[in-house]
């Protein structure tokens, strides 16, 4: 499902040298396989999932999702990709504050292949328990319910892998464990992969599935002394 | 739906600013429309207006002082006629009708004019039409001290039949410069839309022979109106007065005669377009510095929909689009603007010179400004969308770890 080879990203440091901060020999995840990553503030996992999801375009290496070989394609077509193969959900949710609850999760559905679909925005609304607030603004939900909407957001394009940056980071440990049972649970139901990136141990735990993204990337290894 | 959806709710976001840019917009193609249409209208209006007449034969002068104070009821008369020269024109077989019309007196600021009965009951003041007296009215008497009011000088100054009133000397209001003769009002004419609504009207014996006019004169008049029978009796008419004489000024054609002061006044027409259009643009140029400002508050949420799979032309539209809804926003407000105003201007000049303007009539600028201002403020969209066109995506939507 997600083929990842010799993945290359380096940004400009302040001294204007390039500084690598992503490189990953070889990366893959089946579909429906959900695995975790465990990794440092730092150490360059957001922007690995970036790479993933064509925001960011690799220096050099390849990015191959459902077949189709993201590195490969220009940025329209990597957009299109993301918005129909990809869910994504972010540490500080990245609700968009103009919009309500539906509207949040119609907006991520309609740039998919799908187009927005009413009855299946609520349909997922109501499976993530927000079925009752559909039309209120994310400053109106409790920051549980609004990692709630990130979560139906994400899965409502019916992708085919689930990319998770933190995202419980932002939660009490209570509203943690529920989130990561739902996004878990969601992803499962619909034989969407996961990969999810934490530095908390307390969710790493959960997973069968872990590697250690220290380990993976071997620009971290050669940034060491 | 996406692209309306977040169109609408960023303007919602940004109500305060929108409604003010909007409003800005509003007075801006108010503003454009208005000067257009009183531009384009008056004039129209002004080189359409003969009272029914070919031409005017006056003293020797100015053919524009003439119409205006002939035909417009503007202006100081050039001087007189003599009554013999009035006579030979009456008699002219190449004039069809000849209505000699004396001034020089005002009631409270609106002009005495003394004519012929002639003028009310042959002559067609516009194609069809002839002055018309309100129910319980009738012509005056030539003999008698009488008058017959305009329909707007007459609800101006309150006068009804039966009502009496007292002139006064000059063209201009003096309260001092009472004459002694009254006269009473038999008549009030219907409205005609034109400058003889703000005139009341006098047996032209009436003013020519009022106490403290130049006895020598009394049998003078201001102007004589006329009708030609044919149009090529207007250039004879013209070779025989203005070419030929040099007591007498024929002023021909009427419209022509005002389509050149039109012209000469034309650079004050340039300068208000040129106020118009700089507002126009001024009005674009806030609703760029508006978006642009607004910007740096809204790359978050351009990022996250990129996030999400929009494309980068998607994000560009939106924030054209929203530049483009409010410029439309605007422009239908301005129509409501345009409207208050061009009402305002139009009983200013009617109240000022009697033409009237008819500020519901259609006028292609009324769909066209509104369509070039919300083009303008779409164009002017495109900064801050080229803007949104270049948001560093990983960059906004979080910090690289």
């Amino acid at each position: 499902m997600l083929a990842v080879q010799q993945l290359r990203k380096s940004f400009v440091g302040p001294d204007g040298a390039r500084v690598p901060v992503v490189a990953v020999p070889e990366f893959q995840l089946a579909a429906g396989e959900q695995l975790a990553l465990r990794g440092e503030s730092g150490s360059g996992k957001t922007t690995f999932l970036h790479l993933i999801a064509g925001i960011l375009a690799a220096d050099a290496g390849r990015v191959e999702i459902d077949g189709v070989e993201m590195t490969a394609l220009g940025e329209p077509a990597r957009d299109r990709l993301r918005a129909e193969k990809l869910g994504y959900i972010f540490q500080t949710f990245n609700l968009l504050q103009g919009f309500t609850v539906l509207e949040n999760v119609l907006l991520g559905m309609s740039f998919g292949p799908r187009g927005a679909d009413r009855a299946h925005a609520r349909a997922v609304l109501e499976r993530v328990g927000l079925g009752h607030r559909l039309g209120h603004f994310p400053r109106q939900l409790s920051t549980g319910q609004q990692q709630r909407v990130a979560v139906a957001r994400a899965l409502a394009n019916r992708p085919r892998l689930v990319l998770a940056d933190e995202p419980t980071g932002n939660l009490d440990t209570r509203h943690a464990g529920e989130a990561l049972a739902l996004i878990r649970e969601v992803c499962r139901e619909q034989g969407a992969g996961l990969l999810l990136v934490s530095h908390d141990e307390g969710v790493l735990s959960q997973f069968t599935l872990r590697r250690d993204f220290a380990e993976l990337n071997q620009a971290v290894r050669e940034a060491r002394p | 739906m996406t692209l309306p959806l977040i169109v609408y709710r960023s303007l919602r976001q940004h109500a305060l600013s929108t409604l003010i840019t909007a409003g800005g917009i509003a007075l801006a193609a108010g503003l454009l429309m208005t000067v257009w249409r009183v531009k384009v209208e008056s004039q129209a209006a002004f080189t359409q207006t003969s009272a029914g007449f070919d031409a005017v034969l006056g003293a020797r002068g100015s053919k524009l002082q003439l119409v205006l104070n002939a035909i417009f009821h503007l202006e100081a008369s050039p001087g007189n006629v003599a009554a013999a020269d009035a006579e030979a024109i009456r008699r002219h077989p190449m004039v069809k009708a000849a209505i000699p019309i004396a001034v020089g007196d005002n009631l409270r600021g609106f002009r005495l004019v003394g004519t012929v009965p002639e003028l009310f009951s042959s002559v067609e003041f516009a194609p069809g039409r002839k002055y018309v007296l309100e129910a319980g009215g009738r012509l005056f008497s030539i003999d008698a001290r009488e008058a017959v009011a305009g329909s707007f000088a007459a609800q101006r100054l309150g006068l009804r039949v039966g009502s009496v009133f007292r002139p006064f000397h000059g063209l201009n209001f003096d309260p001092k410069a009472e004459h002694a003769e009254e006269f009473t009002v038999t008549g009030i004419l219907a409205p005609t839309n034109t400058p003889a609504d703000r005139v009341i009207w006098l047996p032209l014996r009436g003013i020519q022979t009022m106490a403290g006019h130049d006895p020598k004169a009394a049998t003078d008049v201001s102007a004589v109106l006329l009708q030609l029978r044919t149009p090529t009796a207007g250039f004879m008419l013209d070779m025989l007065y203005n070419k030929q004489g040099n007591r007498l000024t024929f002023a021909f054609p009427v419209g022509a005669i005002m389509a050149e002061l039109f012209g000469k006044i034309s650079w004050f027409d340039r300068v208000l377009e040129l106020v118009a259009y700089l507002v126009a643009l001024v009005a674009a140029g806030s609703v760029l510095a508006s978006i642009y400002n607004s910007m740096s508050a809204r790359q978050r949420d351009l990022a996250i929909l990129r996030a999400l799979g929009a494309r980068r032309r998607t994000v560009f539209g939106a924030v054209l689009a929203e530049a483009a809804v409010i410029g439309a926003l605007g422009a239908l407000a301005g129509l409501a603007v345009h409207f208050a105003l061009y009402v305002g201007v139009a009983g200013l000049i009617r109240a000022q010179t009697g033409v009237v303007l008819t500020p519901w009539a259609f006028h292609a600028v009324l769909v066209v400004c509104p369509l070039a201002m919300t083009a303008l403020c779409a164009l002017g969209g495109i900064v801050p969308a080229l803007k949104a066109y270049r948001t560093p995506v990983a960059e906004t939507i979080a910090p690289v770890s």
